[in-house]
Order: C-alpha cells, then structure tokens, then sequence
C-alpha cells in the first residue's frame, strides 16, 4: 500500500526519468552566449516588482534569477480558509521578472527536500520544449537552471505544468507568475512615441476552487496530496470558489492598498494563467492598454475595462488624474466582491474640479 | 434648537415618562416557556456621542455632531447578546427564519448570521415566550450600554472643502490604522470580557443591530439646527468595532459591506427589556403602541 504522496512522488520520478533525455546541444552560439555579460537579478514579491530600466542599457546580457518552489498552506479569505498552495518563491502569484527583448533569462529553480511534490516551469515567452517545462521538472531536493532566449516583447504568464492532470491542479495551486519583456527601446504608444511609467505593480489573479464539507463549509487537508481529490472535482466544475488578486481576497486593500500620486503614471501588469478576466479601474481608465500583452503591438487607448485571455498577461498604462481610493476589480462583480477579486490604490494629490464636481448635495426631493 | 435635535430629545422623554417596574431578574417567570436572559439594569446617566448618519453643511460632509444625551430612567439590557441556542428556540417555534450559519462554532456562541428583520422577529417572539416587551437598543441606548467599549466614528477623518478625496483617503486610512485582522468564527459568549457596566462582550468580532435607521441630515448653513433630514429605514445602524450600515435584510457583514473599508466580521444582537405600564401593554396587545 503506498500513500498518496508516495504515489504522486513515484509518478513525477517517472517523468523526470523520460525528461532528462534530451540533451541540450547549443554549439555555434554557446561561446558567443558565454561572453555576455551578467547580471544577478533579486526578485521581489507581488505588486511589486525589482528594479530595472525601461530602456535598455547597452546590448543583450544573460540575467540570472533564482526561484525557490515553496508548498506551504495559505489563507486566502478573510473566513480563514486554507488553501495547500505550490508557490514560486513564496507568493501567489510568482514575482514578475523583467527583462528586455534579446536578452538571455537564465532561472535557476530549487525544489528544496521539504517539498514533496515535482515541479517544473513553462514560459509562455520561451520556444521550445513546452516552453522549457520538458527541461525543468525537479523532484524535492533537485535545483534546475535553464536558459532561453527573450525574442519576442510583451507580458507573458509561466506556470507549472508537471504533466496530465497535474498540470491545471499545480496553477491553481498558486503556481504561477509573469514574465515583462521589454523593447529595448521602451514602451510606445500607438502614434509610436515613448511612454513611460512611474509605478510598476504586478497583480496575479488566481481562481481557487476549494471543497466543502456537507454544510458548505470549506474544508482544509493536511497536505496538497491529501485534497488533490476532492479539487479536482470541484474544478471540474469550472466555477472557483474563490477568484483573487495575489494570493488571498484582500491582499491588495487596507495596509496592502497600492500608492499612487496624481500626476503619476502607473503601469499595471495584470496577469491570469488560467481563466479569462476583465480588470477595471473604478474611476479611471487604461490610457494605453497591451490587452494581449505583446508590446509589438499598438497598445488600444482610452479603455474602460480590458479582457486578459486566461493563459496570458497584458498591462494597462495610466496617468492618475484625481486623488481618491480607486477600486480595481475583475469587472464579472461578484467575483469581485463575493469571490475576492478587488484591489484599492490609494491616490493622494488635488482636486480636479474641472473634471469632476457635485453641483448638488443630496437633498429632500424638490417640491413645487 | 434643530428639530433634528428635537427628535431624539422627545424620544428620550416619551422613554423618560413610561411608568417602569423594573428589577434585574424577570419578575414574570412563572408566565414565560422561555428561560429569562441574564439583564443588567443600567442607571440613569448621560453620554456624549457621535451621532450616526452622514452630515451635511453646504453641501459639504461634515463631522458627525456630537450630541449630550440623558438617559432619565434606567435601561434594562441584555447581559450577553442572544445566543445561538437561544435563537434555535426561536426558529424551532416557527418565529425566526433560521440563521445564515453553516459554521461550526461554540454552542454557547451568540447567533450570527442574522439580518435586522431577523433580530426583530426574535425580538417580537421572545416578548411574547417571555410577556415581557423585548426590543432592539437605538443606537444611543446600545453607545450608552457599551460605555468604553464604543467606538462610534473614526478618529482623525479630515474635511476638505476643496479636494473630497481627503476625506475618503483619510478615512480609509483610519479603518487601516485599527489595524484589525478578520476573526471571522463567534467564540462562546463571555469570550470579549464585561465592560465597566457588567455587560459582556460589546466591540468584540459580532456587530449588534440597533434600532436606529440611517439618516442623512443637512445642517443649516448658520450651524444653529438642522435644515433637512432624510432617514431610510431600509438601513440599520450597526455598533461594534466601528459603526456600520447595513440593509435590514443582510445576515452576512462581510457580503453586506462597502466597496472599501474593513466590514463586520458577524451580526448579531441583543436586547433590551421595557418597563411599559399597563396602558401600554394594552395599547401593545392592541397592536398600537
């Protein structure tokens, strides 16, 4: 008889084994690639993002990360309800790497003795070996380096995708995160002219789908393995039981509420890797928006909400022009408010009283 | 003096002027099926408070005034709030819709889950297990009850005549500053201690409702009363941690809150006994006072 974890442990064993076949064979550019110079890149976790340029300095460099694969359980309501997550690097979602196009992104990812299942990594920015998924899958106590090349520009998701049914029950886990490949040259807008932000957040959404107990309550397992079952019957579903930004509902509200100045131009880069989502900023508009994400594109203006197709990134560019709380939400309501998926930006800064006023305070209706 | 004032004040003398037979303990037992909740009689005193409801001066927010408020005669109030049990009897006799609770909490746990309309078709049927006239507290009797456990408005919400967003940033930023994290499950009753008034579990993580419906008032421009008042009924006052507003049939704070801000963590209640005399108990039974 072997346990469940025993029994998901075995089966990523085998796959390792069929994966570790294919043998990386870069002959003509491997000398040119080694000659480019490093750079260590410190990632840092949701909505914020590690410092980097928006126009490129100099040519194509190799930018080496690090992701440490964390399964821990987490809380993701305000009810306390736990979910068994698989992170990269402790968060929900993965951070968000930035790089320029050309350039190598060279990820070391450690999947630490303490975890006990196998993990890989798909860059929906890579080309090749499902998107080096083929190339990455580790086993508790292994650590993998990969290397691809950042050829095309624009947001792009990565998950994990171990293989079969492992794969959409690992990216609703947590694992899951966003890669920005800028131009070399920065961002345009659609007339082709430079833009650029102030502010940079990076917001994950997940949808959880976690089960009940006959009262409707949720129910908590004592490892990921342990309720794999049970999820993956509510996700057949297809209707989560929770739909948030980074992590848990409100972990971008109260304390965690994102900053912003009137004047400041934010740009947010919003990413969903598996389901379709529809971001909207109450009380102000993407000035600029990469709705499919790819910067190679002229981005839309003046949107009121934009879709990000589930498997995908895209980011919005916006001036703040009035202080305020501004919520940000999947505009599908309920998931925003019953589910979980609203974000608040606080913006402080002067009145426009131009663009907005109150002519009338409420008052008793008028009567001849 | 404001006729908004004018109202609260002719309240707080009809309730002044009721003949009252009070005592700590029920003095009907022998008539009630139902075990008589633990009450404390509070003495006649006085508060100052914030008022509830949204202010307005020239078409401005303002602060919500505070108002001196002498309570004549003593309030008899529930000690706990209703329990869960308690409430189970309600529902089991046909009086109460049950409660919005799938949870498991303690069984000494007061009930959560409970919309305005719920607590008062307890209120009406315990008044009647009991013969006795049970009702919610108003919001100033509920403030009076709590003593130093009320909260009443945030601290520090700024008012900026050109530039309104000063106060919904400050205001968000008050809520923040609580610093509260969620503690969603109900404990056992007890569980938040008894104020100095010997009354248990005010401002712990279950909001009472009161009586008090949401009004909007707009102040006269030379500040000396009120201009208009609007009230709507179809909203309820809420005291805990902080005051909210819910609509009457919203069992669940946190689905019944505001797009921004921290929301109750639970709803409850408790009440509070009248000492009406036998003229008003007429009068009730007719179902006219």
């Amino acid at each position: 008889m072997i346990t469940r974890r025993e029994a998901l442990f075995g089966a990523a064993i085998g796959a390792a084994a069929v994966t570790a076949l294919p043998a990386f064979s870069a002959t003509v550019t491997k000398a040119d690639i080694q000659g480019l110079p490093r750079e260590k890149i410190q990632l840092v976790a949701p909505p914020f993002v590690h410092p980097h340029d928006q126009i490129a300095k100099g040519g194509p460099k190799i930018l080496e990360f690090t992701m440490t694969i964390e399964e821990k359980p987490v809380v993701i309501d305000a009810d306390g309800t736990k979910l068994n997550a698989m992170t990269y690097d402790g968060s929900i979602p993965g951070p968000l790497m930035v790089v320029h196009q050309d350039d190598y992104v060279e990820l070391t990812l450690i999947n630490p003795d303490t975890n006990s299942l196998a993990h890989n990594i798909d860059f929906h920015a890579a080309t090749g070996a499902l998107g080096g998924g083929e190339l990455t899958l580790v086993n508790p106590g292994e650590q993998v380096t990969l290397r691809f090349k950042a050829t095309r520009s624009g947001t792009f998701v990565y998950h994990c995708a171990p293989g079969g049914p492992m794969i959409p029950w690992h990216v609703v886990s947590g694992m899951n995160g966003a890669i920005m490949v800028l131009p070399r040259d920065g961002l345009r807008n659609d007339k082709g002219e430079p833009v650029k932000y102030d502010k940079i957040f990076y917001i994950g959404e997940s949808d959880f789908y976690i089960p009940r107990d006959e009262k409707g309550n949720f129910k908590s397992y004592e490892s990921a393995g342990d309720g794999y079952d049970d999820i993956v019957k509510v996700m057949r579903g297809l209707i989560p039981t929770h739909v948030v930004f980074n992590g848990s509902a409100g972990s971008l509200t109260g304390e965690n509420a994102m900053k912003a100045k009137v004047g400041e131009t934010v740009l947010i880069v919003h990413s969903q890797a598996n389901r379709d989502t529809r971001p909207h900023l109450i009380g102000g508009h993407g000035d600029y928006v990469w709705e499919q994400g790819k910067f190679a594109n002229p981005p839309a203006k003046d949107l009121e909400t934009w879709f990000i197709r589930g498997g995908s990134a895209g980011s919005a560019l916006y001036t703040f022009l009035q202080p305020g709380v501004y919520a940000y939400v999947n505009h599908n309501l309920i998931e925003a408010v019953e589910l979980g998926a609203t974000a608040h930006f606080m913006v402080e800064g002067e009145w426009d009283e131009d663009l907005m006023t109150q002519v009338e305070a409420p008052k008793p209706i008028a009567t001849n | 003096m404001s006729p908004f004032i004018l109202k609260v004040v002719s309240v707080a003398m009809a309730v002044a002027t009721i003949p009252i037979g009070f005592s700590a303990i029920n003095r009907n037992g022998h008539r009630q099926s139902h075990p008589a909740a633990t009450t404390v009689t509070l003495a006649a005193g006085s508060i100052t408070y914030p008022m509830p409801g949204e202010f307005l001066r020239n078409g401005r927010p303002q602060a919500n005034p505070r108002l001196s408020r002498q309570f004549n005669k003593p309030i008899e109030i529930m000690t706990h709030q209703v329990s869960a049990s308690d409430y189970s009897d309600c529902v089991a006799a046909g009086g109460c819709q049950p409660a919005q609770e799938t949870r498991a909490i303690p069984p000494n746990a007061p009930v959560t889950g409970v919309s305005y309309l719920d607590a008062n078709a307890y209120a009406l049927w315990y008044s009647k297990a009991t013969g006795d006239y049970w009702r919610l507290p108003s919001d100033e009797e509920w403030a009076f009850a709590a003593s130093e456990r009320f909260a009443g408005e945030f601290e520090g919400v700024e008012i900026d005549a050109d530039n309104p967003a000063r106060r919904w940033l400050t205001s968000y930023k008050a809520e923040v500053d609580l610093n509260r994290k969620p503690d969603p499950l109900p404990r056992s009753r007890g569980s938040f201690g008894v104020n100095s008034l010997g009354l248990a579990d005010f401002s712990g993580n279950v909001w009472e409702w009161t009586s008090t419906c949401y009004v909007r008032t707009t102040l006269a421009a030379d500040g000396t009363g009120v201009a208009t008042s609007v009230d709507n009924c179809g909203v309820h006052v809420l005291e805990g941690l902080h005051r909210a507003y819910m609509s009457n049939f919203v069992g669940d704070g946190k689905s019944g809150g505001c797009a921004v801000g921290a929301p109750p963590d639970n709803l409850g209640f408790r009440l509070i006994r009248d000492h009406r005399g036998w003229a008003n108990r007429f009068l009730g039974y007719l179902g006219i006072a």
